[in-house]
């Protein structure tokens, strides 16, 4: 709707308006051929990926087309290391999402609404923590873990991705924050509430939407990520990590399978993202 | 009183978190990457500067290739996420969410698995050169896995969405009264565009280089999955010399330098496009 905004009511002072904006109107517009041809080059792989999942191969190495078959399906959870590289990596993503989701709902609400000495630089860390690349994070982890003598597994795995994840989550909330009318939380004050009353009645349902972006997001950061976890996850094995540890053996059909199924819940969180926001409107 | 202690006690977990598990961190690797030792008998703080030496005398080929890689790919992400980003900020309507939920959505399928699809599918007898060949419009020889342009080509696809969300986001926000303007003081559509909006989009483009280019050039799985033997980047480097070699003193040491080039890297192009324009993209 809001694309012909400017075309109905012509200002005075504006006669070619109209004119033009009929001309492009018959104007091809190949920006959205060239955005879907883009599109489909981002969904090529993951194509090949589901098509695969309901292949039927001969051999070891899963790469050409046989036939089709539900077999993986049925048989999703054959490989038992597989399974547990599956479930390490959903709990590590949850605990990650619901830890990072804290801190950093925590700091994004200071950010935003206080000022305080180091603010500056709590915002420069936190700039760098997200722009470092990933194998310095990694390396650098695992440094002071051989120095600490601790063993890596799976809680310095959490704490490696909460870690990366609490600036994402900090800065989603702290967007959402600045744009908050700070009257309201006033009002709720002034109607007798007290400070806990007041943010867990009115700012918290206020960020809710933010809080919820940035903790997928860390969902989605630590499910996918690699390299930070290899550095820092010591024997345990994740997802990304088995399907690694594999390609040199060939793939089990089963990853094709676990992948279509992680594509899914990303499908089903989209689809319910856009009906929310039709429902908002 | 109370007023004053809140943000203290709001940002005090997350500093502690930051603080020991990133500044801590890259301060324990500064001291690891001057010691000398190996893992048997330990290693020994002497201040050992040879190691950056050694460092870069020893894999200087990696370091210029990842930078080189990292410098294409993100070049490439310009080309094919600018228009884009473009388009659905001016031409997207209603449905601009719904584009840049398709564009993240491939990232909910692990990065890993995204990479090693690419791998089939661009292998000699894969679904793309395979037919191609079979029905001869590409000769018996050619191959794409394992070489240079795959891994490019890779690393392009899987940081294209950092490039094209920063830039949307500054187009989005910008007033469509200004190309407007434009066109009322007689700028056509390549002029309006290169004198207004182009300019605008800057701190967006400077952000996506940011977010493109650090992690491109220090990305080894592209490398390691699509590029075979002889195209792997400094990150390969650190990867096998931390897990597999454990020479944490040089590994720790190629890191530093890595990480002093992309800043150089940063700074030197902060400084060609204009400080203050770029700093708008944190306001």
């Amino acid at each position: 709707m809001s694309t012909d905004v400017r075309t109905p009511p012509a200002a005075p002072g504006t006669p070619a308006e109209p004119r033009r904006t009929a001309r492009a109107r018959r104007r091809i517009d190949w920006g959205r051929y060239y955005t879907w041809a883009v599109l489909a080059w981002l969904f090529l792989p993951i194509l090949f990926m589901v098509a695969f999942s309901f292949n039927d191969p001969a051999g070891r190495h899963n790469i050409t087309w046989q036939g089709f078959t539900l077999h993986w399906y049925k048989n999703a959870f054959a490989y038992p290391e597989l399974n547990e590289a599956m479930f390490n990596s959903v709990s590590i993503a949850l605990l990650t999402m619901l830890m990072s989701g804290v801190l950093g709902t925590l700091l994004g609400l200071a950010l935003g609404r206080f000022s305080f000495r180091g603010k500056q630089l709590t915002n420069l860390v936190m700039f760098a923590a997200i722009s470092a690349p990933e194998v310095v994070l990694g390396a650098a982890l695992l440094s002071t873990f051989l120095m600490m003598g601790v063993t890596t597994g799976y809680w310095t795995t959490v704490v490696a991705h909460v870690m990366f994840c609490v600036s994402f989550v900090a800065i989603t909330v702290r967007a959402r924050v600045i744009t908050l009318d700070p009257r309201l939380e006033e009002a709720a004050q002034d109607l007798g509430a007290g400070p806990w009353t007041t943010f867990r009645l009115v700012t918290l349902p206020m960020l809710f939407p933010a809080v919820m972006a940035g903790g997928l997001l860390a969902f989605a950061l630590s499910i996918d990520d690699y390299i930070i976890t290899t550095f820092v996850s010591g024997d345990v094995t994740t997802f990304p990590l088995w399907i690694w540890g594999t390609t040199r053996v060939g793939i089990p059909p089963q990853v094709n399978v676990m992948g279509t199924l992680l594509f899914l819940v990303g499908v089903i969180l989209a689809v319910a993202n856009i009906v929310m926001a039709r429902r908002r409107r | 009183m109370n007023r004053k202690i809140t943000p203290y006690a709001l940002v005090l977990p997350a500093w502690a978190w930051l603080a020991l598990f990133f500044v801590v961190p890259i301060g324990g690797m500064l001291s690891l990457s001057l010691t000398t030792g190996n893992v048997i008998t330990g290693f020994q703080q002497t201040f050992a500067v040879g190691n950056y030496v050694d460092a870069v005398s020893t894999y200087w080929e990696q370091i210029l290739r990842s930078l080189f890689y990292g410098a294409c790919a993100t070049v490439l992400c310009i080309a094919i996420g600018y228009p884009m980003a473009y388009w659905i900020a001016f031409k997207g309507g209603p449905y601009k969410s719904t584009y840049l939920l398709l564009i993240l959505l491939p990232f909910f399928v692990s990065f890993v698995l995204r990479t090693i699809s690419w791998r089939f599918l661009l292998s000699d007898t894969g679904v793309v050169l395979g037919p191609l060949k079979s029905i001869g419009l590409v000769p018996e020889g050619f191959a794409l896995l394992n070489s240079a342009t795959a891994v490019i080509l890779g690393l392009a696809y899987n940081f294209l969405p950092f490039m094209i969300l920063p830039i949307y986001a500054v187009l989005e926000r910008m007033d469509p009264r200004m190309v407007e303007a434009a066109h009322d003081l007689y700028a056509g559509r390549f002029q309006a565009f290169v004198r207004v909006i182009l300019p605008v989009s800057l701190p967006g483009v400077f952000a996506g280089v940011l977010m493109t280019f650090i992690p491109t050039s220090s990305d080894y799985v592209n490398a390691s999955v699509l590029g075979g033997t002889h195209n792997t980047m400094i990150g390969n480097v650190i990867q096998t010399q931390y897990l597999i070699n454990n020479n944490y003193p040089i590994a720790s040491s190629i890191t530093f330098v890595l990480m002093g080039l992309l800043l150089i890297g940063i700074f030197s192009y902060a400084r060609a496009l204009g400080t203050e324009r770029v700093m708008e993209v944190h306001a």
